[in-house]
């Protein structure tokens, strides 16, 4: 299970201040804590300042990696934002994110085309959002296809399918899920990676329609998450969540886990 | 007491029953502005206001709109017969240029048709000279922008100044997940609301209803 730590938003009221008084010690903080907690990567969002979206992006990469040994998500659909970012960053990052939508693939997939960064691919295209798992296997195929033929790795790109609130239409959890199970099936090689927090929107105690969409989607092959990794009791449940997939040989992730005390609850 | 009925069966979210007693109040011969006005918009005030405040969520505010509109399709052609004093106004919504996300704006649509406003929903990536000509031709009150992008948002204000560039009367009002007031204030939008019952407070109070 692969974990990007998403704290670090700007849409979050704490960090959009932090970022805007530089404060440095606040942020570094937090990607600290996450990386304590066992995210694989830190993802780092500045959107809110649009003008100084580029200049807020590499101060945070910057600030991040001199306390953790982590790669970071750089989470931005602007690739002038994306590049600046880059220019600072240590190791293998990931970006999020590229999609169908007319200039925004080819601007970000030439960012990604020969390099070995790791891309998110996410289900959008002109035609609107994606509904039906057909439409997301749709569009995923589309993009898989296209960022193979521009060089990038298979093993580089994590599918976002999509999460819409099933609030507004019942069916907006199984069709993703269902879309998950196809796109591993088919695309092998291929990751599948999501946010959690749209399925819940418009309905009350969302942790828990997080937490227990988060773990079927693990169950039908969701091999990578963009959590809160300082929720102990998700992470718990993910590793568990994977190890009765069938995804954790002889369940030594589990028993790490264990040992780590990371099932202390 | 008939009209308190229909009032109830919009709150309990039950279309057949709604569609039943408009018939009923119909039949018996009661004003159809009154069906209208406290039986059904009176409800979705209450949704409204019901979701406001944490009681009552989106999959009941659709269902609840559902159940209005299968009301207010039994109670149509009447309505066009009586005078058009429950006309409240026209809005032009829609989701801005290069934003694709429809769910905020479709529930404010849904409140403000449910509030008895006449509303052209433009749907999704709407440019800004889609907005200014479905503005003239709808005559329009207010022109309702969603955003739900950091990208998108500054696309509002293009849309703003090209309302008042075009010398159009109408009031505009923005909304979407990033959006704040203080943004609105800044790109000289008339009004914004954080959700879809604040929209409809919001266009009643630009229109002085």
């Amino acid at each position: 299970m692969l974990i990007v730590g998403e704290l670090i938003n700007a849409s979050r009221k704490p960090i959009a201040e932090a970022i805007e008084a530089q404060n440095a010690e606040a942020i570094k903080n937090i990607a600290k804590e996450q990386w304590e907690a066992g995210a694989h990567y830190i993802d780092v969002n500045a959107g809110i300042f649009v003008e100084k979206e580029a200049d807020y992006l590499q101060w945070l990469v910057k600030k991040v990696q001199e306390v953790v040994d982590l790669p970071c998500c750089i989470d931005s659909p602007n690739p002038k934002a994306i590049e600046k970012a880059l220019e600072v960053h240590r190791g293998i990052a990931m970006i999020n994110s590229v999609s169908l939508e007319k200039g925004r693939f080819e601007a970000v997939a030439s960012l990604v085309a020969g390099s070995d960064l790791k891309v998110v691919a996410l289900c959008m295209s002109d035609e609107g959002m994606p509904e039906t798992a057909v439409e997301r296997v749709k569009i995923a195929d589309k993009l898989i296809n296209k960022l193979v033929n521009k060089g990038v790795l298979i093993d580089n790109i994590y599918v976002d399918p999509l999460v819409q609130p099933v609030a507004t239409n019942h069916n907006f959890g199984v069709e993703f899920l269902s879309a998950v199970e196809q796109i591993m099936n088919n695309f092998p090689g291929v990751h599948t990676i999501c946010g959690m927090s749209n399925i819940s929107y418009g309905l009350p105690v969302r942790k828990i329609l997080n937490r227990t969409f988060a773990i079927m989607a693990v169950a039908k092959g969701l091999d990578s998450l963009i959590i809160n990794p300082l929720d102990r009791e998700l992470v718990a449940y993910l590793i568990a969540a994977e190890t009765l997939s069938g995804r954790d040989s002889y369940c030594m992730n589990y028993l790490k886990a264990y040992r780590e005390k990371k099932l202390n609850l | 007491m008939g009209v308190q009925s229909i009032f109830d069966a919009v709150i309990s979210l039950d279309s057949d029953k709604v569609v039943e007693l408009v018939k009923e109040e119909i039949g018996k011969g009661t004003d159809v502005s009154s069906i209208l006005e406290q039986g059904l918009i009176a409800a979705m005030d209450e949704v409204g206001k019901r979701f406001s405040e944490g009681q009552f969520f989106v999959p009941e505010m659709l269902l609840a709109a559902q159940a209005m509109k299968a009301g207010i399709d039994v109670l149509r052609p009447y309505l066009i017969r009586s005078d058009s004093k429950s006309k409240k106004g026209t809005v032009v919504i829609g989701t801005v240029k290069g934003d694709l996300h429809d769910i905020g704006k479709n529930l404010v649509a849904m409140m403000l048709e449910g509030a008895g406003f006449e509303v052209h929903d433009l749907g999704v990536d709407v440019d800004t000279d889609t907005f200014v000509n479905a503005a003239k031709e709808k005559n329009a009150d207010i022109v309702a922008m969603s955003a739900l992008l950091t990208t998108t948002m500054p696309t509002m204000e293009e849309v703003i100044k090209a309302i008042k560039e075009n010398q159009l009367k109408c009031k505009t009002m923005v909304g979407g997940a990033p959006v704040t007031q203080a943004f609105a204030s800044r790109i000289g939008a008339d009004g914004y609301s954080e959700d879809a019952p604040g929209a409809v407070e919001k266009a009643r109070e630009l229109l002085g209803l």
